[in-house]
């Protein structure tokens, strides 16, 4: 019971009850639209009406409390308000404690940003709800810092979280960070080694991102932790969560944010160069004195025309580069051997295909010896170039090595890349007489193969939908191209079975079924990319058999990039192998593929499987009503 | 239609070693035969006979370590070597002796030659560099007495000393050192009291050479770049950019002033050696004779300017002697 200027009485609890009802109906949003601007207006100065208001929805019975509270959390227009509409009513009601503190942050995911600072800044604007703040701060960093709830959450849903947890800290003043400093400190340790595991580039950043907010709130002096990472709007807009907008009204928080943003703006580590430290003058002369007789006219100038810049030349034939790149101590002779090796191997294809399995040793550990621009990409193009000129013998010892011991993870993942590359410029169509080495640039698809992301693999397969005929690289896109023999043809076994042989086969340094996933996610990548290029050749039909079974036997592993990868696998399988073939050879196991896709379209956590899977039953689907309009 | 560059008067052969250092003394009187000392990799400094163009003397003092720095001291009877064994040994050669009568141990594994001042009848003063790193040491000769240490002051990082030059205003006067350093600043000391006088930073990288006309009050500096720096030294000694130089290809190991201040001559890691016009610096000829880098030039102190030479020495073993700009 309240009471109202005029000295009446008045029960306010039956209008808790209707706005309760209502909104259980899903209908907050009609009434609320009314409501919530109304009551702004009156509760901004007027304590009465906040009294009113706070009792309204103090009143409203606790089946109903979780629709109501949430339709105001979401009407609300800013953190200020909603802390004038609902009070105290975290505090003194257990299930709007629920609501606010757990359910909105850890069990729901789909409010947007604005929604978490209301709430979050509610929670923040009254010292009895602060307590809450730091709760709700501390659940969220248990979330966060969990190896399973990285693993097994949605990646929206890891966003949600992070963005939560910027929010928090952003609110954060001085000695509550002094007093959880330390846990603070041990939660960003665990949840950004959990981060980093993870194989999707997104995780990764977003583990990133929070671990250096984290940082810098607890190390305002001192260095600060810093990550590289790709700077876009998604990360601008996460990092702007940190800073608070002061309000019209004064918010206590306001000074701490100024100097929490300073902190976060100093240069972590800056090493000073006190070379300058002393004046120097530069002085640069004016025109010489013309009354100074010039004597040195009397000496004539010699010829300098031959004066130029010195060139160091490369070898200019195949085993001479064998011998510099193996032995040679000259650095200058070596760079320019290395810049010159790609071309020399095309030029001379007869003459590299003597030395090829030399050649591909000494590339696959030749190590940069000097800082040479593109390195990498030197030697990778040298080594898809030996590749080409000679596949079989070189593929058998790329794919040898691939498994065997005592190499780094970054050479397994060369190994790949190069014979993706190389597959794919086999299996180009080349104009008459010249080959086109450039990375193929097809108008159709596009394949950018040793690329971490699992988006281009989408963006494949989106387009394999929508044009809904099986047009590939190969052959009659262009008309001015014309058909040659598909040169991967031949070779593409050798690419392939090697590399889906042992990958079950643990050695002590390499293992694909445990630690090594991600390298696991690039070769069931590579296999994908393989089947998809070798189509119309002789032997795709038993890559695609193959491949299923792989398939199969990996098909409930953890890693979401390795299941994206193995869904590719399956769009490789249905485009690349004869529909005649797939139904005729492998009915049992497109069957079952078909029921595991089923699976996966409806209880994979991750977005992007489900999504491939779904494209993957659409592919079926096709492929069946066209195997029903042929006439048999 | 300018005239293609001189070829060498004659080259000299018989090293069997890279050759580093190269100094002339040819202003004795007749019967004194012009002579010139080369230092190289193996240890060994050479006499060379300059009418027979054959080896007169190979004087091994320096135990096969790499000799990097030759001087006379007032003839050439008294011969000053240094070299990677850490020492610095004085020779007599006068009447067909090749004995060395002192030594000094500087306990520096660097590179930097030293560099010879003489003061006063029969006092020198040598600078080189010290067990410190960053430390600039003088001592008089022949007492070995330590005359002062130069030492930058801390946080200076300046790097090792990378190449010294002793000069004097004229006779009597102060003298001065001018040292190059590793971060690329030539620095400009005062040694009775140890202090600097000025800093300049010429180069990016480090200073490989420099040489200084007193007269003119102009020095010029040759780095790992391909930049020649000259600067200029004012009346309150401080240290001014005068002029940059771009070079074709980098690296620059030896600089020189002739004698008579008209041309100067470098030494380049390409290979080459460039003649320029001190004036102005004006490029004048570029001598490609070696095949391998141009360890040091040295100019020849003839009494006659008609007979003055230029000397090169290199990594291919060979030293090539010029004869160029003689008219003047």
């Amino acid at each position: 019971v309240c009471f109202i200027p005029g000295g009446l009485d008045c029960s306010i609890s039956f209008v808790s009850h209707v706005l309760g009802k209502v909104c259980i109906h899903g209908r907050q949003k009609e009434i609320l639209s009314v409501l919530v601007p109304h009551l702004t207006d009156l509760t901004k100065s007027d304590c009465i009406w906040q009294r009113i208001c706070w009792r309204l929805v103090e009143c409203v019975p606790d089946r109903w409390m979780e629709a109501v509270v949430l339709g105001f959390v979401q009407g609300a227009p800013r953190a200020d308000v909603l802390s004038r509409l609902l009070g105290n009513l975290v505090v003194k009601n257990k299930k709007a404690q629920f609501v606010v503190t757990q359910k909105v942050l850890l069990l729901q995911y789909c409010h947007t940003t604005a929604v978490l600072q209301n709430l979050l800044g509610y929670l923040s604007l009254d010292s009895l709800r602060r307590a809450l703040l730091i709760k709700v701060l501390q659940e969220l960093l248990e979330t966060w810092g969990s190896s399973s709830a990285v693993k097994h959450s949605p990646p929206e849903q890891q966003q949600y979280i992070s963005k939560a947890i910027l929010i928090c800290l952003s609110h954060l003043k001085e000695p509550e960070i002094e007093s959880c400093r330390q846990e603070l400190f041990t939660s960003m340790m665990e949840g950004v080694k959990c981060h980093l595991d993870s194989n999707l580039p997104q995780i990764r950043r977003l583990g990133m991102i929070v671990a250096e907010s984290i940082s810098s709130k607890i190390n305002t002096d001192g260095p600060v932790l810093k990550f590289q990472y790709e700077e876009d709007d998604e990360a601008r807009e996460l990092k702007s969560l940190l800073v608070q907008t002061p309000p019209s009204c004064v918010v206590p928080s306001l000074p701490d944010d100024d100097r929490n943003e300073k902190a976060d703006a100093a240069l972590p580590l800056v090493l000073e160069s006190n070379k300058k430290s002393h004046t120097t003058a530069l002085v640069m002369p004016d025109e010489e004195s013309d009354a100074e007789l010039d004597s040195d006219d009397d000496l004539i100038p010699y010829d300098m025309s031959e004066d130029k810049e010195l060139k160091i030349k490369a070898p200019v034939y195949i085993r001479d580069c064998i011998e510099v790149l193996t032995g040679s101590e000259d650095v200058d002779k070596w760079e320019a051997t290395v810049k010159a090796l790609e071309s020399l191997i095309r030029k001379n294809p007869a003459a590299t295909r003597e030395v090829s399995m030399e050649l591909a040793k000494i590339l696959l550990h030749l190590e940069e010896k000097t800082c040479i621009e593109g390195f990498v990409e030197l030697r990778q193009r040298a080594q898809v170039a030996v590749l080409t000129t000679d596949p079989i013998p070189v593929a058998k010892y790329l794919t040898s090595q691939f498994y065997s011991l005592n190499y780094s993870l970054r050479q397994r993942m060369d190994i790949l890349d190069v014979l993706v590359l190389a597959a794919q410029e086999l299996s180009y169509p080349k104009s008459h007489g010249k080959t086109k080495h450039s990375g193929a640039q097809n108008p159709c698809v596009q394949l950018l193969p040793g690329s971490d992301s699992s988006k281009d693999w989408r963006r494949i397969v989106d387009e394999r939908i929508k044009s809904k005929t099986r047009r590939f690289a190969m052959g009659q896109s262009q008309a001015e191209l014309a058909s040659c023999p598909n040169e991967f043809n031949s070779v593409a076994g050798h690419f392939f079975f090697p590399l889906i042989q042992h990958f079950d086969r643990p050695l002590t340094t390499f293992d694909l079924l445990g630690e090594d996933h991600y390298v696991l996610g690039r070769l069931v990548h590579t296999l994908a990319i393989l089947t998809y290029l070798a189509v119309n050749t002789v032997a795709v039909t038993a890559m695609g058999k193959a491949l299923l079974e792989f398939v199969w036997a990996l098909r409930f592993h953890t890693d979401s990039y390795v299941r994206q990868g193995l869904l590719s696998c399956i769009s490789s399988v249905l485009l690349s192998v004869p529909t005649e073939r797939l139904l005729e050879d492998m009915t049992e196991e497109l069957l079952e593929t078909q029921s595991w896709l089923g699976d996966v379209v409806e209880k994979d956590p991750d977005g992007d499987c489900r999504r491939l899977a779904l494209q993957n039953l659409l592919l079926m689907e096709n492929l069946k009503k066209k195997l029903r309009t042929v006439p048999s | 239609m300018a005239l293609p560059p001189p070829d060498p008067q004659f080259v000299l052969r018989g090293t069997s070693a890279a050759v580093h250092t190269l100094h002339f003394s040819c202003g004795g009187q007749e019967p004194d035969v012009p002579t010139l000392f080369s230092g190289s990799e193996n240890g060994f400094i050479h006499v060379w006979s300059l009418k027979t163009h054959r080896v007169d003397a190979a004087l091994d003092g320096h135990g096969r370590k790499s000799v990097y720095c030759v001087e006379t001291m007032g003839g050439k009877n008294r011969l000053l070597s240094q070299g990677r064994d850490q020492r610095i040994c004085l020779w007599d050669l006068a009447e067909g002796r090749t004995s060395v009568t002192d030594s000094v141990f500087t306990e520096n594994v660097g590179f930097c030659r030293c560099s010879l001042l003489n003061v006063a009848q029969g006092r020198w003063l040598v600078a080189m560099a010290a067990k410190a790193l960053e430390e600039v040491q003088v001592l008089e000769l022949p007492s070995k007495t330590s005359v002062c240490t130069l030492k930058p002051e801390v946080g200076a990082k300046l790097g090792m000393p990378m190449c010294l030059k002793l000069w004097q205003l004229n006779c009597g006067s102060q003298p001065l050192l001018l040292a190059g350093y590793e971060d690329g600043s030539v620095v400009l000391w005062n040694l009775s009291m140890g202090k600097v006088l000025s800093q300049l930073v010429c180069h990016q990288e480090p200073v490989m050479s420099l040489d200084f006309d007193s007269e003119k009050a102009k020095g010029i500096s040759g780095s790992s770049e391909k930049v020649l720096s000259i600067w200029s030294l004012n009346e309150q000694q401080n240290l001014q950019v005068y002029k940059t130089h771009k070079l074709v290809n980098a690296g620059i190991s030896d600089i020189t002033i002739r004698p008579d201040k008209k041309i100067l001559a470098t030494a380049g890691w390409d290979h080459r050696i460039r003649i320029f016009g001190w004036k102005k610096l004006k490029p004048l000829a570029v001598l490609d004779y070696h095949t391998a880098t141009v360890h040091c030039v040295s100019f020849s102190d003839h009494k006659n300017p008609s007979e003055r030479l230029l000397a090169a020495g290199s990594n291919d073993h060979r030293i090539s002697i010029w004869s160029i700009y003689t008219q003047t």
